[in-house]
């Protein structure tokens, strides 16, 4: 639906923008955390893996703020229709990728304990994997940002992609559990570290519902899941 | 939250499931000599519901609500086409008459006006020119029952002889409430009610919307868009004398599907 004009009341407007970014921030701070942690688990970086670790604060303390500043506007400003489901998303949208900082976060801390590990096969996958969740992460961010409901349903379907790459994932790691016991440590910290990935790619795909029903008023029709059945009772 | 509070809500916030039409309009025009303040509108209104009329000054909410007691008849320029019915009854139709009409259709208005006498003359007043009671003893029941369903009846009970003028402007519209159900309307029509009142006094009148909700159709002309949401239940958008959309109130003010609504709601108008 077109809008046709910006608020009577401008300050109002002001304080949206300001939400908005806010949540654009953010969103780029988990991003950026996402590919640090998975560039610090490649180079075996034990600075750059506690930096992000470090960092994580900073995106909890954006999710505040948002909190902080939606309930005034609620509260100030009684938003309706688009306005209303808009400061919505953003409450929701900060919820989700505060979880997807703490998922960026947990591969990071997993580098120390992968230092001394021997190198096996599956961690050259991860990266792929890595930029096809930031790939995810991004495009849901830009739909946010261009409210663009089409966008929303790419980034949706884009889904499972990841969710293959994490079957193949499991399969592999699991493979090489069973054929060399030895590899167990290591296998289980990257089977982790890829089912974080596989997380943040659904809470990709949670962004890009918000960003739908902010923008449409609608919720997007349930997709299918990708996963397979071993994998998803794990 | 107890499974009962969020029934409760549920039951304020919905759409009654079993409607009844009380009142249909079709195709209505209202001119105020050349000039037309209302362009072919038709809308219904229910039993159950609690329909709130908002859009901006001008656009025809009031001149529309006044339509449905033939309160417009009192100006001389104006002119209505089009059918109004009430219980599938023309109200527009010769055989109708309009003072009958208007006990069943009964009307608050957006400044209390009380008359310059006791409050318990204003309650009585009308079923006594409509001969609804014969004994002291019925008038004083239908005093007291309009009263308490007004929820006014704890705060006058003790001084029903001073004059209703004496009261604070929240009592006085609730006295205008009671006066309007004393004569029991089938419709009552709600001309900006509280535009004249304090946030407390206007929390009384909206509790007392919600009580009488059922018992008579209500419909509600407001300026205040979160009185409309909080009070009513299927709200309809006028602008420059159309309707522009009309639907449950839950959906008005968190999807509108107009560009107009939506930009009237949000106050992104004009």
């Amino acid at each position: 639906m077109a809008t046709t004009n910006g608020h009577t009341v401008k300050a109002f407007d002001e304080d949206l923008g300001q939400l908005r970014g806010l949540v654009a921030e953010m969103g780029g701070r988990a991003e950026a955390a996402i590919s640090g942690a998975m560039q610090a688990l490649v180079r075996r970086d034990l600075d750059a893996a506690a930096m992000i670790v470090e960092e994580d604060r900073k995106i909890d303390t954006i999710e505040t703020e948002i909190e902080r500043q939606a309930l005034r506007l609620i509260a100030l400003r009684a938003p309706m229709a688009d306005d209303l489901r808009e400061i919505l998303a953003a409450l929701k949208i900060s919820g989700v990728v505060e979880r997807m900082g703490d998922y960026a976060k947990n591969i990071a801390k997993r580098v120390p304990v992968l230092e001394g590990a021997k190198a096996i096969e599956p961690l050259s996958i991860l990266p792929a994997m890595s930029r096809a969740v930031s790939d995810m992460v991004k495009a849901s961010l830009d739909a946010y940002a261009a409210r663009d409901p089409q966008a929303a349903i790419l980034v949706c379907e884009s889904d499972k992609a990841v969710d293959d790459f994490y079957n193949s994932l499991f399969r592999a790691l699991l493979t090489h559990m069973m054929e060399n016991p030895h590899t167990i440590t290591a296998a289980t910290h990257l089977l982790f570290i890829a089912k974080n990935l596989e997380r943040i790619g659904d809470h990709a795909t949670n962004i890009a519902e918000m960003v739908y029903f902010a923008a449409t008023g609608h919720q997007m029709a349930e997709r299918p899941r990708g996963l397979d059945s071993l994998a998803r009772a794990i | 939250m107890t499974t009962d509070t969020l029934n409760d809500l549920a039951a304020h916030q919905q759409v009654a499931p079993v409607e009844t039409l009380k009142m249909t309009a079709r195709g209505v025009n209202v001119f105020y000599g050349a000039k037309q303040a209302i362009n072919n509108v038709s809308i219904d209104v229910t039993q159950e519901n609690v329909t709130a009329f908002i859009g901006p000054s001008g656009c025809g909410k009031s001149t529309f609500l006044r339509t449905l007691n033939r309160m417009n008849d009192t100006v001389s320029s104006a002119r209505v086409e089009g059918e109004i019915t009430l219980d599938g009854e023309n109200i527009y139709a010769a055989s109708m008459d309009v003072v009958q009409l208007r006990a069943r259709v009964g009307m608050v208005f957006q400044k209390p006006n009380p008359f310059p006498k006791s409050i318990y003359e204003n309650v009585a007043y009308g079923p006594r020119i409509h001969g609804l009671a014969s004994a002291k003893n019925d008038m004083d029941r239908i005093v007291e029952q309009s009263l308490r369903r007004a929820g006014l009846w704890d705060e006058v009970k003790d001084r029903l002889t001073d004059s209703g003028t004496a009261l604070s402007g929240g009592q006085q519209q609730r006295l205008c409430i009671a006066r309007a159900i004393a004569v029991d309307p089938e419709v009552i029509l709600m001309d900006e009610p509280c535009s004249a009142l304090d946030p407390i006094a206007t929390a009384k009148i909206e509790e007392l919307i919600h009580e009488l909700r059922g018992r008579y159709a209500i419909v509600i002309v407001t300026h205040n868009m979160q009185q409309a949401a909080r009070v009513s239940q299927r709200t309809a958008f006028f602008h420059l004398g159309t309707l522009v959309e009309y639907g449950d109130t839950s959906d008005i003010f968190t999807n509108p599907r107009e560009t107009r609504t939506k930009d009237y709601i949000t106050g992104r108008y004009g």
